[in-house]
């Protein structure tokens, strides 16, 4: 379930041991037998550190989905509630407790507020008159989920909203604790580099946070030689390109959920027939987990789209040449031997069905006409062609009532690129966006401008171009195949945060002075002293190890840049990613939508 | 600041303090190091749990997993109702997880909490048994604790909020304290502290000294704001947006209400009451316009229904409405009004005309949306009209502000016959897209002609293969070939 997390270059399962140590503590402490009440949301997230196993150990005996009204019956001494710190949820708290008082069964009430208490959802219970009822209120500290062997996410959803558009610095503090936690296990990580505000700030928090600790360093020989903490801000621009690769393009397809994809059955069903003849059609999604711990996953989903056909076909053919072999087996030793291969192939053999009909699925799509001129689009405007004015496309996709956050995320780009549409252009395209999808989207329009997602120019000159060439942003003719470059992830687009990260690894950020003083925020160093005889000797062409975390949110594609570059021969930096929350353009244009639900079309 | 000083040095030099201060810290680094022996023991223990194997249902979800969990006991209930007698999940449970014996929690690291069995300091102890009382107004010390309480500067009181420890903000009784821990929980960054912080100094403070003081603090008044927000005083967030002049802020806060509001009559009241906000320019004019809108669309509404059910028109008995007009973009409007009230005279509110004029809609939305409506009811007399224009000498010419190979993509979106598709096909300037226009849409004759006029036999002889022998196609292609007027170039 978890194996794989520790294969990686840093094994994150002493973190997923440490967080799941603590659930038990906690369950622990409420004697008895109990029910769980769910925050629906949160079963993603905690189905990354435990399995339900675990609670039963612990006596979980049913688990529910927090809902209004009466609670489930359950003859459990406690009902706990595991809940986001929501306002929203106290109430139907409230009316849970309040219902199941009534009845007077004598039952103990506790909340588990995940991943930090707040004293406004205390207030709210006090409010309705049930905070009384808890004996327990306590919070367990998730701050960073381990999601795979090189990546961490704190799973939170609003983490750029809220520190860009709400200016609320509460995620910010959350990454300063979840760091503090990271070197309390694998040991003070001795330089620190940032640019952006909000970076700043983690920085100065785990500084602060430091030396409050004082006296109590880790013995702990360090694992990470550098942390860097790189604003979302910094890169607007390439989350809202289309990702394109394997995951990439399943996650902006389907959308990836806590490591999970749903999809449509259709595809799947004639594998699924001949083991249970006969049986009708499933009509639910296919869901499936993705992660490292799959071998053929994990060796594809980096890959560009346009080379995963050629690694399945390759794959195809080793996997048939080793059925083949059964042929060959002629003495009991050997037949003995296929035998104990075959669970392994036969996995590996459903593995690359699964695959082979994800990849139709998403070659559908790729090759559709759609597809292809919403990329040419997308690609122009990162290479600077015709961002001053009105794109015919993106008016033509208005007029066709495509989806919103589909024209929400061209345009933003298209102003990105030209830092800020000239006020006419601006000006069209509020209209016909407003006419056509809804007045009300003006409160939208207006979260994108406070964001600087889509603003209108305030200078005339446009520094875009600059930082392109400066960073060689755009790549022509990166290989799809056979990589040379961070740009084949983008097919010719090299995503800026990332760069700004390889060129930080060599030759330094002194090289890019002029560059970094046009992205917003400071750009710093900041160095840890490391208690005397924990500094680390590195051997000959020994890797440095790299956490870089992106505040505010990362692609898989960027992911997968940053792979690619711990891959490199020459590189001499492994990289493992923290995120605050994995992103694509959708999900991010809509955690900025006023009410994206309140969408008419 | 300055009044800071005496509480610091006064923290500093009182030995009561460092008493457990101190314990505090130790206890975290004793923690801390029970932490790294745990962590190494982990390494070694967790393999036997690690290597089970999965067990995967259909819907590809790990059966045991939390979330199928929770779905399974879940949908039994609401299959069975009212079942008093849930039975527990009928799940496979793998061999039982080996317990860890590791003392190491996460929680244990930064909060300082104490250890059962361990020697815990007098503070430790009352928070531990009254975690509840941690929201600031919910505490009430008791007295045999308060000169511990009471004592605490600034500084130490955010930091005893931040670990969830017991704190008291009674004893702030200066606005320059008050201030200064409102400073000092900024500078901790945490939310939920600020937060609570500033709640305390809604209740002890007049509006008009906290808003004053919060201009100068722009992070506390962001979570003032954002505290105002979520907990819907609105009225209180008003009067803040106001004396900060931050009157855009305010109108746009404001309008956003009408999303609340499910009764049309009610919102539009409620969005004319919006008309006299301060929004920017820009803003105000799509705010009268949605007002309008929405005036309109309920005359419409109540209007069209009458018609509809008092069966006045055919064009409602063909083609039932499907849905209410209400709240529906402009676009849609008009696409509805180009559908059902095409060539209504510009004085009524459903007519085409008067919305275009109204809303000011563009010659290009206005020909797009007006092209659907008149093509899905297959009125080909009107598309044909939208784009005929009379020149000075009475001869007609079509004529389009978009591309007619637009125009074609959306007539036979909407099922238009070769007939209409080619004479559009036939108005495409550029010829190579013309001919691929043609070839997608089936328009042979327009193929063939264009051949023709390029006099390019040997494009015609390949089409010729194309289309089936003996259809007209087929015969006229022969014709042209045979011909022996047309001077071939090939």
């Amino acid at each position: 379930m978890s194996a794989h997390l520790s294969y990686g270059r840093v094994n994150l399962n002493i973190l997923r041991e440490a967080a799941r140590k603590d659930l038990r503590e906690f369950l622990d402490k409420c004697a008895g037998s109990k029910a769980i009440v769910w925050d629906e949301y949160l079963t993603g997230p905690f189905g990354l550190i435990a399995q339900y196993s675990l609670l039963k150990e612990h006596e979980v005996e049913k688990m529910f989905t927090l809902k209004g009204g009466r609670l489930p019956t359950a003859d459990v001494k406690n009902i706990i509630f595991f809940v986001r710190p929501k306002l929203e949820l106290m109430d139907i708290i409230a009316e849970n407790v309040i219902s199941a008082d009534k009845m007077h069964s004598p039952r103990d009430f506790h909340i588990l507020f995940v991943p930090r208490r707040s004293m406004l959802c205390e207030q709210r219970l006090k409010e309705q008159g049930v905070l009384g009822s808890f004996i327990n209120i306590d919070e367990y500290i998730l701050d960073l989920i381990p999601y795979d062997s090189d990546l961490l996410s704190m799973e939170s959803e609003g983490a750029f909203r809220e520190c860009y558009l709400e200016s609320d610095q509460t995620s910010l503090y959350h990454t300063a604790k979840g760091l503090m936690t990271l070197q309390a296990l694998y040991g003070t990580i001795p330089q620190i580099f940032g640019k952006g505000e909000c970076a700043r700030h983690v920085a100065n928090m785990m500084l602060r946070m430091k030396r409050e600790f004082a006296g109590s360093q880790t013995q702990i020989l360090p694992v990470f030689d550098s942390l860097l903490l790189l604003d979302r801000n910094i890169d607007l621009l390439t989350p809202l390109a289309t990702q394109l690769t394997y995951e990439g393009l399943i996650d902006e397809v389907y959308g990836i959920t806590n490591g999970y994809v749903k999809l449509p059955p259709e595809k799947f069903a004639a594998q699924k027939k001949q083991g249970e003849a006969g049986k009708d059609l499933p009509t639910e999604p296919k869901k499936m987990q993705l992660n490292s711990a799959e071998e053929l996953y994990a060796e594809i989903r980096d890959k560009n789209f346009n080379g995963v056909g050629a690694a399945l076909s390759k794959k195809a053919k080793i996997i048939s040449a080793a059925f083949e072999e059964r042929h060959n087996a002629k003495t009991v030793g050997e037949i003995k031997q296929f035998v104990s291969q075959l669970p392994h192939m036969q996995a590996a053999r459903s593995s690359l069905a699964n695959h082979t009909s994800i990849a139709e699925l998403i070659k559908d799509i790729t090759t559709s006409e759609a597809f292809f001129d919403n990329l040419t689009v997308e690609q122009e405007f990162m290479t600077g062609v015709d961002t001053d004015k009105v794109n015919a496309y993106i008016e033509d996709c208005i007029a066709q009532r495509d989806p919103l956050i589909k024209i929400l995320r061209l345009v933003s780009m298209q102003s990105v690129c030209n830092n800020g549409l000239k006020q006419k252009v601006f000006d069209y395209y509020r209209r016909e966006i407003l006419q056509t999808y809804g007045y009300e989207h003006m409160l939208t329009l207006n979260n994108l401008e406070k964001t600087g997602l889509l603003k209108p120019q305030t200078s005339t000159r446009n520094n875009y171009p600059t930082i392109r060439k400066t960073l060689k942003l755009w790549m022509e003719d990166a290989n799809e195949q056979n990589p040379n470059d961070i740009s084949y992830v983008y097919s010719g687009y090299a995503p800026l945060s990332i760069r700004l990260a390889q060129v930080l690894a060599r030759p330094g950020w002194r090289s890019i002075e002029e560059v970094l003083k046009m992205l917003p925020g400071p750009h710093f160093e900041e160095r840890q002293q490391l208690p005397a005889g924990l500094h680390k000797k590195r051997q000959q062409g020994e890797n440095r190890t790299t956490l870089v975390f992106f505040l505010g949110g990362v692609t898989y594609a960027e992911i997968a840049a940053l792979r690619f570059l711990s891959q490199m021969e020459d590189g001499g930096t492994e990289y493992i990613i923290a995120t605050t929350k994995l992103i694509n353009g959708t999900s991010w244009i809509k955690s900025l939508m006023d009410r994206p639900e309140a969408q008419t079309l | 600041m300055i009044r800071g000083k005496p509480d610091d040095d006064e923290y500093w030099n009182s030995s009561k303090f460092k008493a457990f201060t101190f314990d505090d810290e130790d206890d975290d680094f004793t923690r801390l190091k029970e932490s790294k022996r745990a962590v190494n023991s982990i390494l070694v223990e967790d393999e036997d749990e690690e290597d089970e194997v999965e067990k995967v249902n259909w819907s590809g979800e790990p059966v045991g997993s939390i979330s199928w969990s929770v779905k399974e006991t879940a949908s039994n209930i609401r299959s069975t109702g009212e079942v008093r007698d849930l039975s527990f999940p009928k799940i496979d449970t793998a061999p039982s997880l080996p317990k860890n014996s590791s003392g190491y929690s996460l929680s244990s690291l930064f909060k300082g909490k104490a250890k059962t069995g361990s020697l815990q300091s007098f503070s430790e102890s009352f928070s531990e048994q009254s975690l509840r009382n941690y929201a600031p107004e919910l505490r009430k010390p008791k007295s045999e604790y308060k000169d511990y309480i009471s004592d605490w500067t600034p500084e130490e009181t955010v930091k005893r909020m931040q670990q969830g420890k017991a704190y008291s903000l009674e004893k702030f009784h200066f606005l320059q304290d008050k201030l200064l821990l409102l400073d000092e929980a900024v500078n901790a960054h945490d939310g939920n502290v600020i937060t609570a912080v500033l709640i305390f100094l809604k209740k002890s403070l007049s509006k008009e000294i906290l808003f004053r003081e919060l201009i100068a603090r722009e992070i506390a008044l962001r979570h003032y704001i954002h505290y105002l927000k979520e907990m819907g005083e609105h009225k209180h967030l008003v009067e803040l947006f106001k004396s900060l002049g931050r009157t855009e802020d305010m109108a746009l806060m404001q309008y956003r209400d009408h999303l609340n509001i499910k009764d049309e009559n009610r919102r539009r009241d409620f969005l004319k009451n919006c008309l006299s906000l301060p929004f920017s320019q820009e803003d105000a004019t799509h705010v009268l316009d949605h007002y309008t809108l929405l005036e309109r669309q309920i005359i419409i509404e109540a209007n069209d229904k009458h018609v509809e059910s008092s069966s006045q028109a055919d064009i409602f008995k063909k083609y039932p409405r499907k849905a209410s007009i209400l709240n529906m973009p402009i676009i849609t409007t008009l696409y509805y009004s180009c559908f059902y009230h095409y060539g209504e005279s510009e004085g009524t509110y459903s007519s085409p005309a008067n919305i275009r004029k109204t809303f000011r809609i563009s010659d290009k939305q206005f020909l797009l949306t007006c092209l659907g409506a008149r093509a899905k009811l297959k009125a080909w007399f009107d598309v044909d009209a939208l784009f005929t224009t009379k020149n000075w000498l009475g001869y007609t010419k079509k004529r389009s502000p978009i591309g007619f190979h637009r125009i074609v993509d959306i007539l036979h979106k909407n099922n238009a016959p070769v007939q209409v598709l080619q004479e559009y096909v036939n108005l495409v300037e550029d010829t190579e897209q013309k001919i691929s226009l043609a070839q997608k849409y089936k328009c042979h004759d327009v193929i063939i002609n264009t051949y023709r006029d390029l006099k390019d036999r040997q494009l015609l002889i390949g089409y010729r293969e194309k289309v089936e022998r003996s259809s007209p196609e087929y015969r006229k292609i022969e014709e042209l070939l045979c011909n022996s007027q047309i001077r071939w170039k090939n």
